[in-house]
């Protein structure tokens, strides 16, 4: 790693702190690097939109026309339909013709519900109707060869998916009231459900825990190039520690500020 | 106010603080968690295992930086396992920031194919990983449903062209590469609803085994597919790609993290048990009090 | 007309491509591919209305000094210098007066945003100082030939500086401010999950049975990883594919009743 890369890792560990720093309060390290993520990932977009979409998909394909012609005479001429109709989606910023992006609008929304209706019908609700009404195995309901109810293929397990998922659903009926062998049902049915949202959330602490950790990881990572902890690193030259103590000084006359501003806060209330 | 009402009432700062120290501990502290792989992954695994070399699999690269953290190691696992056994990859990036993750992937594990490794005692000696002939990035389109569907007749019809600017046609990779039909399946390793684009639209459609990774909010959501055999199998988080690591013997930031998740998971099932404690407390003091004991 | 060609428009195309999925024929497939490939073209436009819109928000802030318009600055660097990056690669090894010509480009723009702003003669002269940048940043664009404008062939995608702008700006920041959710779920978790009833003492236990799945110093922790496994495959998957199925009802309904007007809140008004 050379210490331009160094630098550049150096800045992103700077934005992580800036951007834990709202863990305490908002502050203007916070804004900052809110702000500059708003628009960096606008740019981001602008510049692949540009070279993934547009230049394939469209200019190339009408490169071998004249401009002055209004790409009339290239090979395929039709292409020029749906830019006409992309840019009549910019009607929307006057309030005149607003009207106007409603065409491309209702042609995009015409395929897509079109295409939706057969495909989720098919593969939400009715493959999952099917895998929900199988065989119960009652040969071995308790599990195969010794008796074993958390084996997920056990007859047991495929009457618990069927009764659960009916269940569920019946829980989602809401024209009827929950009374009786029908409320009883819905009971059984909110209790799969809730199991459900509990494996969810089970799962969602993994998850945030995890952004957390890669975070460390990075941090982590910046310090070990900053004293050439491999060992292997050509590049590493005497400025790596310097700029690191740098930056950790700056840290530290940051949160010594902060505890400065604090205190006068309180005499001054006081 | 009693210790009681203090364990009920704790400021949400001293949570934070008390997370934070566990995680720096035990990250400083190094350790190994033993990983438990769950029939799911294993069947991921298998899949790419058993493929025959020079085979084309499409992994689809739908998630943006924000959920790196879980995602990004299971890309390094599965795209190096396939790399390492001369596996052909077709990559998509379907959502917006998905192109710059597929290229930092795409990058970072190049730089890691050079070197000479042993993967669960096999010997795999290492080679540069060449543009075009291991690998083709299509990049980015909007509209992910339509663009899985045009995939389905053909690669040409959404991407004419790579992320890089080249013709389909003139990818030596690509020749004779229509759709799905020459591949041999699809991974979609995905932190949003495009995973549902994938179900409905993909394989729903068009008959190719699906495998998911996912982040850990959204696994829970995705078993019902996996009971219908709508797909082969599901990667559930850090977990998951820790699992995926182990597999193929290729240790990573998973499996590192994976003891820092285990003591913030103890931190956080303390602090639910500390709430409970103290709000049983509580109501069975009223409750006594109520009785005028 | 403003509203029943739209209308007619989403009732043809959402019926043709039912139809198209049930009766494929050869110049069915024909159109269906074209529509396709047109959607996407559209798409293009019509997400760049998005990056408009952040222009438009991030001007008006500056013009009418609202809380924090400061920021807006930083917003706008951001996106154009991601823009410049994206369109530019340098030649060579060395950048050559790149850099000038960036920060030249970036005042050009910096100058045009307070011409809007100002009156009379301060007017004047931003607009005579946006020309001088305009002229000083396309003498340098003419002369240097260390680095080019590409517009046409994508290898701004590959120049370093785009690169290094999404990799240490964008991604530490998007990822750190998802990690502060670590801390939210665990002040929400502590909070919100108390046994007050039965319903939530399952969804407790669920939770509790997930988050232990992978803890080795439990007693019989092969065990929880193995209910975990159940619970997951077995209780879980039944609560879910209730739910897919319910979610994949409600779209087939949604999309019918676009498809046949009933459903026109994306027309919006007028």
């Amino acid at each position: 790693m050379d210490l331009g890369t160094f630098l550049w890792t150096t800045f992103a560990v700077f934005l992580t702190m800036a951007t834990f720093s709202f863990l305490y309060k908002d502050n203007p390290f916070y804004k900052f690097a809110e702000h500059l993520v708003v628009g960096v990932s606008a740019g981001y977009f602008v510049v692949i939109l540009w070279f993934n979409g547009l230049i394939p998909n469209l200019f190339q394909r009408l490169a071998d026309g004249d401009w002055y012609l209004l790409w009339l005479n290239s090979s395929k001429p039709w292409y020029i339909i749906p830019a006409i109709l992309g840019i009549m989606m910019w009607a929307r910023f006057s309030k005149k013709y607003a009207w106007l992006s409603r065409w491309p609008m209702a042609l995009y929304i015409g395929i897509s519900t079109g295409l939706a209706i057969p495909l989720t019908m098919s593969n939400q609700v009715n493959k999952q109707l099917y895998a929900t009404m199988v065989k119960i195995d009652w040969a071995h309901f308790f599990g195969h060869g010794s008796f074993n109810l958390l084996d997920t293929t056990s007859g047991f397990s495929q009457l618990i998916i069927f009764v659960g998922t009916i269940a569920s659903l019946i829980y989602f009926f809401f024209s009827k009231a929950h009374k009786g062998v029908f409320g009883a049902v819905a009971k059984f049915g909110i209790w799969t459900l809730m199991i459900g949202f509990g494996a969810s959330f089970g799962f969602t602490v993994m998850a945030r825990i995890s952004l957390f950790i890669n975070r460390m990881q990075d941090v982590k990572d910046w310090g070990k190039v900053a004293f050439n902890y491999s060992g292997n690193n050509q590049n590493y030259s005497v400025w790596f520690p310097i700029v690191f103590w740098l930056f950790i000084l700056f840290v530290i006359a940051y949160i010594i500020y902060e505890i400065g501003y604090y205190l006068r806060s309180r005499t001054n209330k006081a | 106010m009693n210790i009681f009402d203090k364990m009920m009432r704790l400021d949400r700062r001293w949570i934070f603080l008390f997370l934070i120290i566990v995680c720096v501990v035990t990250y400083i502290i190094p350790f190994k968690v033993p990983i438990h792989v769950v029939p799911e992954v294993r069947s991921i695994y298998d899949f790419i295992d058993t493929l025959e070399p020079g085979k084309i699999v499409l992994i689809a690269i739908d998630y943006d930086p924000n959920n790196l953290a879980e995602l990004q190691p299971m890309t390094f696992a599965i795209v190096e396992h396939c790399w390492r056994r001369k596996i052909k990859i077709i990559f998509t990036a379907l959502s917006q920031n998905g192109p710059g993750m597929a290229e930092q992937a795409i990058r970072d594990i190049s730089d890691s194919m050079k070197v000479d490794k042993t993967y669960n005692g096999k010997f795999y000696k290492g080679r540069e990983i060449k543009n075009g002939i291991d690998y083709t990035f299509l990049g980015y389109k909007p509209y992910y449903g339509l663009v899985i569907l045009g995939m389905g007749q053909d690669f040409r019809l959404p991407f004419p062209t790579d992320y890089y600017g080249t013709p389909l046609d003139s990818i030596p990779m690509m020749k004779g590469v229509l759709n799905y039909d020459q591949t041999a399946g699809v991974i979609d390793i995905s932190g949003g609803s495009i995973t549902d684009a994938w179900i409905n639209y993909g394989q729903g459609r068009f008959n190719f085994p699906l495998a998911l990774g996912l982040t850990g909010v959204m696994t829970a959501q995705y078993y019902p597919y996996l009971g219908s055999g709508q797909i082969f199998g599901i990667m559930g988080g850090l977990l998951g790609a820790a699992e995926y690591e182990k597999l193929a013997d290729n240790p990573g930031r998973a499996m590192g993290g994976m003891r820092i998740q285990l003591y913030a998971h103890m931190v956080i099932i303390l602090f639910i048990v500390m709430g409970n404690v103290g709000f049983f407390m509580n109501k069975r003091k009223k409750k006594l009090r109520e009785k005028g004991i | 007309m403003k509203r029943q060609i739209p209308f007619a428009l989403v009732f043809i195309f959402g019926f043709f491509t039912i139809f198209q999925y049930f009766v494929p024929h050869e110049s069915s497939e024909w159109v269906y591919e074209f529509l396709l490939d047109w959607i996407l073209i559209i798409g293009i436009f019509a997400l760049a209305l998005g990056i408009w819109s952040l222009w438009r928000v991030s001007i008006d802030k500056i013009n009418n000094r609202r809380p924090n318009w400061g920021y807006s600055y930083v917003t706008l660097a951001g996106l154009f210098l991601m823009i410049i990056f994206g369109f530019t690669a340098k030649n060579g090894d060395s950048w050559g007066y790149y850099f000038p010509f960036v920060i030249a480009v970036l005042l050009v723009i910096i100058m045009l945003i307070q011409t809007i702003k100002a009156k009379g003669q301060s007017k004047i002269l931003y607009i005579g100082l946006a020309l001088l940048f305009l002229i000083i940043s396309i003498l340098i664009g003419y002369f240097d030939k260390s680095w080019s404008i590409h517009f046409s062939t994508s290898e701004g995608l590959k120049n370093t500086m785009f690169q290094d702008f999404f990799d240490y700006i964008l991604i530490p920041i998007l990822s750190t401010m998802f990690s502060l959710l670590a801390f939210f779920i665990a002040s929400a978790a502590y909070r919100a999950f108390r046994a007050r009833n039965v319903l939530a003492t399952i969804l407790l236990v669920a939770a509790l049975i997930v988050m232990l799945r992978f803890n080795f110093y439990l007693p019989g922790a092969e065990y929880f990883a193995r209910t975990s496994t159940w619970l997951m495959n077995v209780p879980n998957l039944a609560a879910n594919r209730a739910i897919v199925i319910g979610i994949g009802l409600g779209v087939v309904a949604t999309a019918l009743k676009v498809i046949l007007g009933i459903e026109r809140g994306y027309m919006g008004k007028g």
